[in-house]
């Protein structure tokens, strides 16, 4: 067996990854290898075609392909090393990686520092329960968008996508483009899970029906899908009687939510944060293990790639200062989600270092106020014109505020309707 | 007659709620934006609206059987289907080199097809 020593491995060859594996050679590591299952790097953005990418961190709009261009080319040229085709099986607490690939066959690499980067896997149907018949026509939406956009076949011609995520959103319109008849978006919840623009520019501009409160409570087909009952929902979203709609249709589509891939950080003991499925990590983005760090949409789901490129460099940047020695120490102060608001991330944070917080709200709400305490004491407040479950929102926490006082940070949302 | 369109801005995830005074087809008034280009987006989407249009292209010797493609200005938004199917046509051999113009002047919009990604020619 191949054994190998490696300053920094960082897992996941995404967007995430190579932010983290280029921002740890840019602050002082060389010897660092990235290892990605997929036969070329990139992740998720290979296949995601539509624009929208980099405004943050480009300030230009690109396709998902062109932003993961971008960083494979600095990849390259800084001369980062990586292997594809290459699955790791397990991390062991001590940070043994053991991977496997064709080439190089089983290896075990001794690494003194990790980045966890595998990013996020779709909710299937098997997590919905949807009643009925297993007939062939029934896809995540992302298993779509990789159809389509590389491998170049349709999943069908009539067309119903359960689940107003982004990904769903982004299909309806590109399966639209190729001839498909998209007969409608439910979504269970009274709101839609995507970003704005993707409602306005992928259903609206194109006329698909975005039926709110709505689900699909029966698939029929035999070895095909036939078509599926789409019924309204109550408050508390059980299906209303009586409200029953047979819609035709040779597909389904599920866009019903992303779930961070942490078996890995699973098999090195990693404490995971029960709400967000990811590693809890401090604002070094360093997890429960020391000398493993975590970004990207394994730690949190994502609504733009430029806040992991940001998140990951934050990884990067840490797992080197680590193997220099130059860690951060010093006293952590528990980070936790208060009225509203559904999880916050990093979910501790030392005194000494400030951090930008990202968290998620529980519910939509508009003319609010965004309050941080430290104990008691409010050290931050902001008023905000709405808020929603599906845009992220951030704070940024300045090291002063701080300084003094003790107990636990709590980011809350109040006020408003 | 005034009339106010009210838009969601698509520049940029932020969607901000831009309102549109018209007065028949001339713009009186342009509120709610944050940024130059939401305020640029909304005069657009009022007299010409316009959009990316991203799709794929068949590209034979690469590893993949497509290869992404955009235009590389927005083009009319009446013109989105007609520029597909003219795309649909469009079929290159590998290497392409990101940017490479695969389509001049698609539809004459004045925008060019340009491929999203680097294909290397592989042996399939």
């Amino acid at each position: 067996m191949n054994t190998l020593q490696k300053d920094l491995v960082v897992i996941g060859g995404g967007p995430a990854g190579m932010a983290a594996a280029i921002e740890a050679k840019k602050n002082g590591l060389d010897d660092i290898l990235v290892l990605e299952r997929d036969s070329e790097l990139g992740g998720i953005l290979q296949q995601c075609i539509h624009n929208g990418f980099g405004l943050h961190i480009f300030g230009e709009e690109l396709t998902g392909p062109e932003y993961a261009g971008r960083f494979i080319d600095e990849l390259e040229k800084l001369g980062i090393s990586y292997k594809l085709d290459t699955m790791v099986l397990s991390i062991a607490p001590d940070r043994t990686v053991t991977a496997v690939n064709g080439a190089d066959g089983l290896m075990k690499i001794k690494a003194r520092s990790i980045v966890l980067a595998m990013g996020c896997r779709e909710r299937t149907r098997g997590a919905l329960n949807i009643p009925g018949s297993r007939p062939a026509g029934i896809y995540t939406a992302g298993s779509a968008q990789r159809m389509v956009n590389m491998e170049g076949f349709m999943p069908g011609k009539k067309i119903v996508i359960l689940g107003s995520g982004d990904i769903g959103l982004i299909m309806a319109r590109r399966l639209t483009l190729e001839g498909a008849q998209v007969r409608m978006v439910c979504e269970l919840l009274p709101y839609s899970g995507g970003l704005t623009r993707n409602i306005v520019q992928c259903l609206e501009d194109y006329n698909i029906p975005l039926r709110l409160s709505h689900t699909i409570t029966q698939v029929h087909g035999g070895r095909r899908l036939e078509g599926v009952t789409v019924s309204q929902v109550d408050d508390s979203r059980r299906p209303i009687p009586g409200t029953e709609e047979y819609v035709e249709c040779d597909t389904l589509l599920l866009s019903v939510g992303l779930i961070p891939e942490n078996e890995l950080s699973k098999s090195a003991g990693i404490a995971l944060d029960p709400v967000t499925g990811g590693p809890a990590v401090d604002e070094l983005r360093q997890t429960s293990a020391e000398g493993i760090f975590a970004c990207g949409n394994a730690v949190q789901v994502h609504d733009l790639v430029d806040y992991v490129t940001e998140e990951s460099r934050i990884a990067g940047r840490s797992a080197a200062m680590y193997v220099l020695g130059k860690g951060a120490k010093g006293e952590t102060l528990k980070v936790t989600p208060g009225e509203r608001v559904r999880y916050v991330v990093p979910q501790t944070i030392r005194r000494g270092d400030g951090a930008k917080l990202f968290f998620r709200v529980t519910n939509v709400w508009k003319g609010v106020t965004i309050e941080i305490k430290l104990g008691d004491k409010t050290i931050y407040s902001a008023r905000k014109l709405k808020v929603a479950p599906g845009e992220m929102e951030t704070v940024e926490l300045a090291p002063e505020k701080l300084a003094s006082g003790g107990g636990e940070l709590t980011v809350s949302v109040t006020g408003g309707e | 007659l005034e009339t106010v369109r009210k838009l969601v801005c698509i520049v940029c995830p932020r969607g901000c709620a831009i309102d549109v005074t018209m007065d028949g087809g001339e713009i009186k008034s342009v509120r709610g934006f944050t940024c130059k280009r939401g305020e640029a987006y909304a005069r657009t989407e009022c007299t010409a609206p316009t959009r990316t249009l991203t799709t794929t292209v068949r590209i034979s010797g690469a590893r993949l059987p497509m290869i992404p493609v955009k235009t590389k200005t927005p083009v009319p938004k009446g013109k989105i289907f007609e520029c597909m199917d003219a795309i649909k046509d469009v079929s290159v051999s590998a290497p392409v080199h990101v940017g490479d113009v695969l389509l001049r002047d698609v539809c004459g919009t004045g925008s060019d097809i340009v491929a999203s990604r680097t294909m290397a020619k592989t042996v399939r």
